[in-house]
């Protein structure tokens, strides 16, 4: 081979694996351009149940209904309006665990400790939505 | 004192002139006839009739309650987006189906109840900012809680009935909830708080407040 050629061979050879990544490769999106508007996929409703089992021991308890509508900001938590102490005995709804009412230093409040304020960072609805992606998680029951 | 007398002159005068416009109000006319007066009169009726009543509907509508900028920046920014703005079926609930009684006179009554809010507008602002509304909202939001549970929750009740709610067709956990809540009395606003406006501070010991003193205050058991 001549020196001359090798700038055409590396072109050629370019091509050739662009085209066939093109081809393999596909993104969890489907087979479209970055620039190309994605159709959004269809919404999955909020599974309703009684009380979901944890899947392991450290889990947070899933939330069994929506919380879409809830208010939870600086001044309000709407979660709050049922599961906190006294008000889950009206409600009868699950107390929070008394594990979110120890701030920083371990002292015990009468409310809820303010890092433990946003609910939905842990405990979240359930909905119907098949996984994108193939994985062999088993719950810690399973697995005993 | 001449500033006295005159003071005194002139309030005399002024009676006068009232003793004198009663008297010619009450007096029989001499060149109108009967029919003339009955005739103006009933015409005269209707236009006022209809007028008051148009002028009611026009104070009526979202577009005017939003003419102010302490309801446009505060409470309708929250609401739009709500389940009561936007929805699948696009049936809207806007400010007055929910803050105005639709029957007569209870609407009349919430009409003059507003010259307080009026008065809060022009006279003494006091929500025309946003810290003064924050710092009030669990004042006015208690408000109109009361207001609800006191009309039962009447307004919620003009689309929303128990008797026409078929709780077959909610989910489990509404239709429990509802079925309770319609065999124990209790009404719309005792739970559903916050559904349109954001809620206050404080908002939920403001309500037990309210839900535990409404029986022993106004005689009302439940």
């Amino acid at each position: 081979m001549t020196r001359w050629m090798l700038p055409f061979v590396a072109a050629l050879l370019a091509a050739i694996a662009t085209v066939a990544l093109a081809q393999e490769l596909k993104s969890l999106r489907g087979d479209l351009g970055v620039a190309d508007a994605d159709r959004a996929p269809a919404v999955s409703g909020v599974r309703e149940a009684g009380r979901y089992d944890r899947a392991y021991r450290q889990q947070p308890p899933l939330v069994p209904h929506q919380v879409d509508k809830y208010e939870v900001d600086l001044k309000v938590n709407q979660c709050l309006r049922c599961h906190d102490w006294p008000n889950n005995v009206r409600e009868n709804a699950p107390k929070v665990s008394e594990t979110h009412y120890v701030d920083r230093q371990g002292k015990r409040l009468d409310q809820i400790s303010s890092t433990r304020w946003f609910c939905t960072q842990c405990h979240v609805p359930q909905s119907d939505a098949k996984p994108l992606v193939d994985n062999a998680f088993r719950s810690a029951l399973e697995r005993r | 004192m001449p500033d006295n007398g005159n003071a005194n002159g002139g309030r005399r005068g002024l009676v006068a002139i009232l003793c004198e416009a009663w008297r010619a109000f009450w007096s029989p006319t001499a060149r109108i006839s009967l029919g003339a007066l009955v005739i103006v009169g009933a015409a005269g009726g209707v236009m006022f009739w209809g007028a008051f009543n148009w002028a009611m509907e026009l104070t009526n509508t979202e577009t005017f309650c939003i003419s102010c900028h302490e309801m446009a920046q505060n409470v309708y920014r929250e609401y739009k987006g709500t389940i009561h703005d936007a929805n699948k079926s696009g049936v809207r609930a806007t400010c007055p189906d929910c803050h105005v009684p639709k029957e007569w006179t209870y609407k009349v009554v919430r009409k003059i109840e507003a010259t307080n809010e009026l008065y809060h507008h022009f006279v003494a602002p006091s929500i025309d900012t946003r810290e003064k509304f924050e710092a009030k909202r669990l004042q006015l939001a208690t408000n109109v809680w009361t207001a609800m549970k006191t009309t039962d929750s009447r307004e919620c009740r003009n689309c929303h009935d128990f008797d026409s709610m078929d709780v077959s067709m909610q989910r489990s956990r509404a239709r429990t909830r509802h079925l309770q809540a319609s065999d124990e009395g209790k009404t719309c606003i005792d739970c559903h708080k916050g559904v349109a406006h954001r809620l206050p501070a404080g908002a939920f010991n403001a309500e037990r407040e309210l839900n535990e003193t409404w029986g022993s205050g106004r005689g009302r058991t439940q």
